[in-house]
Formats: C-alpha cells, structure tokens, sequence
C-alpha cells in the first residue's frame, strides 16, 4: 500500500472516530443549539424585533437568521476540536496517534474536519428552526457555503490551537467566554454595524467575526456591510494562517511531546 | 542477522536540564526477547520515548529495522507496536473501536482492521467484550486491550513497558504465555518490567540502564553466571533442629525451615548427603531471593559507587 493512500485511510480514520465522539453524545453536541437558537428566534426575533420592525429593509427576524446561524457554527466547530483535542491530551490517547505514521496535516484536517461535520449539522438544524418563525430565501447559495465552509474550517483550527496551548479544562473555556462569545455579539449577529458612530464602525472592522457574519448574510440576503470579496479572503486569510500556526506547533511537538 | 533496534549515544536532556539518558548505546537483534531493567527514574521509559517518538531526543542515533529515527520516522513507526506503562486508550470507546482506530492510524483498511481484531482480541480472551466501552473494562483485560491495540498493525518490534504491572499472577502467567507465543511466530520483543522474575522467565537478553546509562547489556544466561552464591530454602520434617551442616553457613529461620548458602559450583549433593546422613526428611526446597534481583541490586550499587567515585 503507498503512502498516499495509507495517509488517507489514516485521516478517514480520525474524521470517523471525530464524528462517532459528537454523535455519541448528541444530547450534549446537537440538541442545546437548536433549545438555544430556538429561545433567540423567540425572543429577539418574535417579541423584540417586532417591535424593531426592519433593518437594511428586512424584517428584524430575516436579518438576524444568517447571524444565528453563523453563530452557532463558530461556537460548535470551535468547542467541537477544542474539548475533543484536549481530551485527547488529558487522557493521553492522542499518543495512539503520535507513535503512529499519521502525518501532522491528517490530524489537522481529521480533527477539523469533525468540528466541520458537527458545525454543519447544526447549522442545517438551526435553519430548520428558523423556518419555524420565518420564511427565509437564498439568495447566493454558492456564497452560503463557501462562509459556513471557511468559517468552520477555521474556528476548528482555533479550537485546535486552544487545544494544544490548553494545560487545564479551564483554559478550554477561557476563550469562547473572554474572546468568542463578545466578539460574536459584537460582529454584527443582532444588528448592522452601519448603526454604530463612525469609529465604533472601524473599529468594528477589526472584528473577524464580522466578516463572517456578513459573508454569511450576504448569501442569505444578498446585502452586507462590508464588500463580499474582502471578507472572503479575509476568511482566506486566517485560514491559511491558523493552519500553519497548528502545523507548526504539532510538527514541534508542543504541549504533546516532552 | 538483522538489528531490530540499534541505539548510538542516546542523549535526552529535559527543560530544567534534568539529563535522563546520558549517551547509551543498545542494541536488540531480530527475534529476540529483550528486558530493560532499572530502577524508577533510571531512564527506561524515556528510552522507550524517544523510539516511539514521544519523547523529543537531544542526541544520538536510533534505528528500527534499519530506518532511521531522523530520516524515515513514518517507516520506523511501522515497524513498532507500542504497550505503553498507563492505560492511554479513550475509556469511553469500545474496544472493537480501539483497535479498530488504531489500526486506520498505520493505514490499515477498516475492513480488514475489522478482520484482525477479530483475531487478536479472541485470542486476548476479549472478543466477548468487543462492543463494550473500555471503562468498563478489568484492569487486567485493560491491560490486554493494550496489547491487542499495539499487534492490529502487525509490527515486528512489539515494546511493552511494565506490561505486567498490577496483574494478578493467574492473567501475568497467561500474559507471558501469549508473549512467548507471538516472539515464537517472529515478533521482536522489548518488555521493560520491575518483576525480575518475569525478565529472567521470558527473556534471552537484558540490558540494565541505571542513572541514564547501561550498567549491562548481555544474556540472561552470562548474567546469572555471576551470581557468586545462592541461598536455598528447605523445609524439614519436624524433630531435626539439632542438625548441622558442616562446609555451608546455615541458619533456621524457624523450627522447620533451614537456609543454606551454597557457593556457585559447589552443588547441592553434599547438603543432602549430611542431611540424610543425621536423619533429615526434607519435605521441600525452593530458592530464597529471585536470583536475578540479587544480580540487579549488585550491580545498580556497583555503577553508582563508580559514578560517584569519576566525580
């Protein structure tokens, strides 16, 4: 057998055992989104956003959608590879790995690509909820999921950073409850950030999160606020640097070999 | 004949500069049953580290099989099946999944993975627990889950640090058997152990690492060679304790037990001689201290006294 295709059976390999770990315990991984996109929809969407009536000529309820979409697979892909990294690493299982001929990109992209998987999967769960409450069409579908492709892709690669530089469960959590979860709220999930003074807006700009969001909404809504192509390719770029970032810390062996 | 593993001035150095391993040199031949024998913290596990790749080296040379540890480190890992000291596999996966995974790891194809762990778990006597979460598992079957994990790959070179370590005597008795069994059909063994009984019971070669150097490397068989004496245990029929047994120092450990020291060479035959002669029943005998162990204590106090006194 070449290598090549060893390398592959290798990655199926992880990707499958990655997917088996968050099916197994569905009623931690999958059913809490949709309880608490449900409760959004219900309380910003119904209650409060009738009152607010429209933003950028939608209904309230149409123009956070996208967001809390998005919002759930940042926060599901993120913890997905984070938790199941360190795990890994707490209880030494990751070794199985390392004293294997697994190369370093399949572990990346075996791990990622779990957190992709359970990132999708509530995404389609929370879409499905949003037809609940609101009737929603696409208006790019190719730039839908290419956003939802690169965002996953790349909060599972900072959740495998958070993973490899975790020395306790504490640290797991640390950053979606400091960094994630403002910088969600704060990227333009419940509101345009043409509503904010003009240096809130830049500095806004700053925001990661926001592009995504954007990206997101423009496929859904075909309107953002900021260009399509800049936050694709910021999406691109953070990608690439959060890839290498990961291959280089597990190439050298850190937090995972002495 | 071929090497299974060649070391060459292993050095590990650890952050803080704590220096585990201080430039030893092993070698192991295909085939062979091989112990690594040493005191904790005398560098055994580290040694296993950097040939598995879990452990970063500062220096040296190592080869499996003739791949060599720098240059064709996915080939070398290939070739080793690894039984690490503590239990490593995920508790809350089955053991069908265990060793399933690990076998995708070195690119086995599911199907046939599925095939082997058919076999291997049957005959670790755990084919029964297949589809049960290994948590719920025995430590000794634990232990074999281990074992099973590290063969799914077929390696030539299986190494197995303390294998034994917390297994009743019945499981390590079926362990060593089993281990016997598969260096027979080809496989390379390396067992690290503090049973020194089991080391001299399984293996043709010993290397003692001590301080993070070799204090020995040869077979089992020159070793005992240089056991000078050995102290052996017979207990007597009652009524004899005013027995004396000229040429052996002797001394009753109670009414009916007599230790005898008898010197290498000299023989057991005039011990029973005297004994039948004064009307002694020796109901049994056995040795009183594993041979081995003694070897072993003399020689880690030898290689410190010589490091203490090059200082």
């Amino acid at each position: 057998m070449s290598n090549a295709s060893a390398n592959i059976i290798a990655l199926k390999t992880i990707w499958i055992k990655e997917c088996t770990r968050f099916l197994r315990i569905w009623v931690q991984t999958l059913v809490p989104p949709a309880i608490t996109m449900t409760l959004y929809f219900v309380i910003f969407g119904s209650i409060v956003g009738e009152r607010i009536g429209t933003m950028s000529g939608v209904t309230y309820m149409e123009f956070i959608v996208p967001g809390l979409i998005m919002m759930s697979v940042i926060t599901n892909s993120y913890s997905n590879v984070a938790s199941s990294f360190f795990s890994a690493k707490f209880q030494r299982n990751i070794e199985e790995m390392l004293v294997s001929p697994v190369p370093t990109w399949a572990i990346i992209l075996g791990y990622v690509g779990g957190g992709m998987a359970r990132a999708m999967i509530v995404a389609v769960i929370v879409t499905f909820v949003s037809f609940m409450f609101v009737d929603i069409s696409i208006a790019h579908i190719g730039y839908v999921i290419l956003t939802v492709v690169l965002t996953s892709t790349l909060f599972a690669l900072g959740g495998l950073l958070n993973g490899v530089f975790g020395k306790t469960f504490d640290d797991i959590s640390i950053v979606p409850t400091f960094v994630l979860t403002p910088l969600t709220y704060l990227g333009g999930v419940f509101y345009s950030v043409s509503l904010l003074p003009e240096f809130w807006q830049n500095v806004s700009m700053a925001n990661p999160i926001l592009y995504m969001v954007n990206g997101f909404r423009y496929g859904f809504l075909g309107q953002s606020d900021v260009g399509i192509a800049t936050a694709m390719w910021v999406l691109i770029a953070f990608n690439v640097v959060f890839f290498s970032g990961a291959y280089y810390l597990l190439e050298k062996g850190k937090g995972i070999r002495s | 004949m071929t090497n299974a593993l060649e070391i060459k001035g292993l050095r590990k150095i650890y952050k803080g500069g704590f220096e585990a391993l201080k430039g030893i040199d092993l070698t192991v031949q295909e085939g062979d049953f091989y112990a690594l024998l040493g005191p904790n913290g005398a560098g055994k596990s580290t040694t296993i580290g950097v040939i598995s790749s879990l452990v970063n080296k500062t220096e040296g040379k190592v080869t499996v099989f003739g791949y060599d540890l720098d240059t064709q480190l996915a080939d070398l890992k290939r070739q080793i099946g690894l039984v690490p000291q503590e239990f490593n596999f995920n508790q809350f996966e089955t053991v069908r999944q265990i060793v399933v995974n690990q076998a995708g790891y070195y690119g086995v194809p599911r199907k046939l993975a599925h095939q082997r762990s058919e076999k291997y778990l049957k005959q670790l006597g755990l084919w029964d627990k297949r589809d049960q979460p290994a948590r719920a598992l025995s430590g000794g079957m634990k232990r074999r889950l281990m074992i099973a994990r590290a063969l799914l790959h077929e390696p030539k070179l299986l190494i197995l640090d303390e294998p034994t370590a917390g297994v009743d005597i019945e499981l390590r008795r079926s362990m060593w058997d089993y281990l016997t069994q598969i260096n027979k059909e080809g496989i390379t063994i390396i067992l690290t152990t503090h049973y020194l009984e089991e080391a001299e019971m399984l293996c043709r070669n010993i290397g003692i690492i001590d301080a993070g150097r070799i204090v020995e490397n040869t077979s089992i068989k020159k070793l005992l060679t240089q056991l000078s004496r050995e102290t052996f245990i017979l207990d007597l029929a009652e009524g004899h304790k005013d027995i004396s047994i000229d040429g052996f120092e002797s001394r009753w450990s109670d009414d009916n037990t007599l230790e005898v020291d008898v010197e290498k060479n000299a023989g057991l035959n005039k011990v029973f001689e005297q004994l039948s002669g004064q009307g002694a029943k020796v109901l049994s005998m056995r040795n009183k201290a594993n041979r081995l162990e003694e070897l072993f204590v003399h020689m880690v106090e030898n290689g410190r006294k010589q490091e203490e006194s090059s200082q």
